[in-house]
C-alpha cells in the first residue's frame, strides 16, 4: 500500500527533525559548561574561593569577594523583586479584569523587553546619581526592576493554571475571596511560582550591565551595600577583558563558579519548594 | 401532596438571568425538611442555574443576576444583611467533578471547612472529621492514610470525600450537582446509597439527568424545561403518572 508506505516515511522523518532539533539544542549547553570546566576547573581552588584579587599582573587572587558580593546583591535584588513581582502577579491574576490591571500588564510586558543596560541606566539616574556614589544597592534595585515584570507574568499564569472548579469548590465551602485566592488558588500554584521566581533569579544572579554603573565592583572584599561591590559578572567582564594571562584564567574560573553557583541556589530552592504532594503517593 | 410536611428552603418566583438572558423562569418551589428532592429535565433547561442560587453561588458569574426570593427557614437569604460566605456555610455543595484540593492531605480537605469556620478545637476538628468521613462511607478506606494526597484516591472516593467536606461543617442544605456525572457504576452506586443516608439528617436537592438516579434516590421530583418548572411532585408519581405531557415526553424517552 504506497499511501501507508508514505505515512510512515513521513513519521520517520518528522521524528528525526524533531530528535535533531532537540540535539542541536542540547549540544552548544554541553559545550558551554564542557568549556568552562575545561578552562576553568585548574583555577579553582580553596585560595580561589578564600581570597579576594591579588594586585593586577600577580598570580593568585580569588573570587570571594565576588562570590559574596553576588549572594548580596541577587539577594537584595530578590527581596525587593520577589515579594512585588508575585503580589503583583496574583493581583492580575485575581482581580485583573479592570482597566488598570491591563495598564499593568502592559507596563510589564514592555519592562520585560527593555534591555537591562537601559534598567541600569535607569537606578543609575534615581540612585546613584542623588547619593553621590556608586553602591551594591543601587545594584539591587536594578537587579530588582528587572525581576519585577518576569515573576509578575509568571506568577499570573501560574495562578490562571489553577481550575476554576477548585475555587468554586471552595466558595461554595463558605471560603472568603481573598482566602480562596490565597489558602486554594496561590497555594495550589506555589510550586510553579516558586519555579517562575528561580528563573527570574537565575537570570538576575548573571546580568552585567545594569551593574556596570550603579554597584561598579570592586577589587576588594567588602560588605556595606551602600559602597561599590564586585559580582561574579562584574568580575568576570574585568578579567576577561583585562590584558593579563592570569585575569583571563580567574575569569573562566569565576564563570564556572557562578554556573554552579546558580545550578546549586536552583536545585536547593527547588527541593525546598516541591510539591508536598508528588503524584501517586 | 406533601404540603405537610416542613419546608427548609423554598424559592418565590425565582428568575436567573446571565447577561439579560433568562436562564430560569418563576420558579416556586420548596425543599422539605430532611428529604431528597430531583432536579431532572434536559440539558441547558437551566436545573444547574437554578441550584446555584441556592447557595448564592451564582452570582459569581459574570454578568449574573436574580429575581425572586430564596428563603432558608423563611429567611430571604438575598437580603442584604446575609453574607453570602457564611450563608455557603449553611448551604454545603458538591459539584459534577470531584475537586478535592490538591495541595491538602485527606484529613485537611475535610477540615478545610471547619477551620474556615474558625473556633473549632483541635481535637474536635479531628472529631468532626472522622464523623465526617463515617458518615460519607469513606472511613473505613481512608483512616490508615489521613495525611496523604487526596489525589491518591480513586474518582469515587474523591467525590465521597468532597461529600465528606460539604457535610463537615453541617450545613442545614445539601445540593449535588450531578454528582456521579462523572464516576462508573460502581462509584455511582454508592454515592446514591449515600444520598440516601444523608437524607436523615440534611436536605438534600440533587441535579441529574439521569431518571434512573431520580427514580432511585428521590422522594421528590421537579422538572424542568426551558428554564421553568413543568411539573413537581412526589417521585413516584411524577414517574407513574405525569400531569403534563412535556413530562411524560421526557420520562418516556421521547426527548432530552
Amino acid at each position: 500500500m504506497p499511501g501507508q508506505f508514505r505515512r510512515r516515511l513521513v513519521s520517520r522523518i518528522m521524528t528525526a527533525a524533531t530528535v535533531l532539533a532537540a540535539v542541536l539544542a542540547v549540544v552548544p549547553l554541553l559545550l558551554i559548561f564542557g568549556d568552562l570546566v575545561a578552562k576553568g576547573v585548574s583555577s579553582v581552588n580553596w585560595d580561589f574561593f578564600v581570597n579576594s584579587p591579588a594586585a593586577p599582573g600577580e598570580p593568585g587572587g580569588g573570587v570571594a569577594n565576588a562570590i559574596v558580593g553576588t549572594l548580596i546583591i541577587v539577594g537584595l535584588g530578590a527581596l525587593a523583586g520577589l515579594p512585588v513581582g508575585i503580589g503583583a502577579g496574583i493581583y492580575l491574576a485575581e482581580y485583573g479584569t479592570n482597566r488598570f490591571s491591563w495598564i499593568v500588564r502592559f507596563v510589564a510586558d514592555v519592562l520585560n523587553g527593555t534591555p537591562s543596560i537601559v534598567v541600569g541606566i535607569f537606578a543609575w539616574t534615581w540612585m546613584v546619581k542623588p547619593m553621590g556614589h556608586f553602591s551594591a544597592l543601587a545594584g539591587g534595585v536594578a537587579l530588582a526592576l528587572l525581576m519585577i515584570p518576569m515573576v509578575t507574568r509568571t506568577t499570573e499564569e501560574m495562578v490562571r493554571l489553577v481550575p476554576h472548579s477548585l475555587t468554586e469548590a471552595a466558595l461554595a465551602l463558605g471560603y472568603s475571596r481573598w482566602r480562596t485566592s490565597l489558602g486554594i488558588a496561590v497555594r495550589t500554584a506555589w510550586p510553579g511560582i516558586m519555579t517562575g521566581a528561580l528563573v527570574a533569579v537565575a537570570r538576575i544572579a548573571g546580568e552585567t550591565a545594569p551593574l556596570l554603573f550603579t554597584a561598579l565592583g570592586n577589587l576588594n572584599f567588602r560588605l556595606d551595600i551602600l559602597q561599590p561591590m564586585q559580582t561574579l559578572s562584574l568580575q568576570i567582564y574585568v578579567y576577561a577583558t583585562g590584558p593579563f594571562e592570569e585575569w583571563h584564567r580567574l575569569a573562566w574560573g569565576a564563570a564556572l563558579v557562578l554556573m554552579a553557583l546558580v545550578l546549586v541556589f536552583g536545585l536547593a530552592a527547588r527541593y525546598a519548594t516541591r510539591a508536598r504532594f508528588s503524584h501517586g503517593r | 401532596m406533601a404540603a405537610e410536611r416542613p419546608i427548609r428552603l423554598r424559592t418565590e418566583f425565582l428568575s436567573a438571568y446571565f447577561n439579560g438572558n433568562t436562564a430560569v423562569r418563576h420558579v416556586t418551589l420548596g425543599f422539605p425538611v430532611n428529604s431528597v428532592t430531583a432536579i431532572i429535565g434536559p440539558s441547558g433547561c437551566g436545573k444547574s442555574t437554578y441550584l446555584r442560587c441556592l447557595n448564592r453561588m451564582h452570582e459569581l458569574s459574570e454578568g449574573a443576576a436574580i429575581s425572586g426570593r430564596v428563603l432558608l427557614d423563611e429567611h430571604d437569604i438575598y437580603a442584604p444583611e446575609v453574607n453570602p460566605v457564611e450563608l455557603r456555610r449553611r448551604v454545603g455543595m458538591v459539584f459534577q467533578r470531584p475537586t478535592p484540593f490538591p495541595t491538602m492531605s485527606i484529613f485537611d480537605n475535610v477540615a478545610a471547612g471547619l477551620r474556615v469556620n474558625g473556633g473549632q478545637k483541635r481535637r474536635d476538628v479531628a472529631a468532626l472529621v472522622e464523623r465526617a468521613l463515617q458518615r460519607a462511607g469513606l472511613w473505613d478506606e481512608v483512616q490508615d492514610r489521613l495525611q496523604k494526597s487526596a489525589l491518591a484516591l480513586s474518582g469515587g472516593q474523591q467525590q465521597r470525600l468532597c461529600v465528606a467536606r460539604a457535610i463537615a461543617p453541617e450545613p442545614e442544605v445539601l445540593l449535588l450537582d450531578e454528582p456521579t456525572a462523572s464516576l462508573d457504576p460502581a462509584g455511582t452506586v454508592r454515592i446514591e446509597d449515600l444520598v440516601q443516608d444523608l437524607s436523615q439528617e440534611f436536605t438534600v436537592v440533587i441535579v441529574t439527568h439521569n431518571l434512573q438516579q431520580a427514580a432511585r434516590v428521590s422522594e421528590y421530583t421537579a422538572f424542568f424545561y426551558l428554564g421553568e418548572l413543568i411539573e413537581y411532585g412526589l417521585t413516584e408519581e411524577m414517574f407513574t403518572n405525569p400531569n403534563d405531557p412535556r413530562t411524560d415526553a421526557y420520562i418516556t424517552g421521547r426527548f432530552g
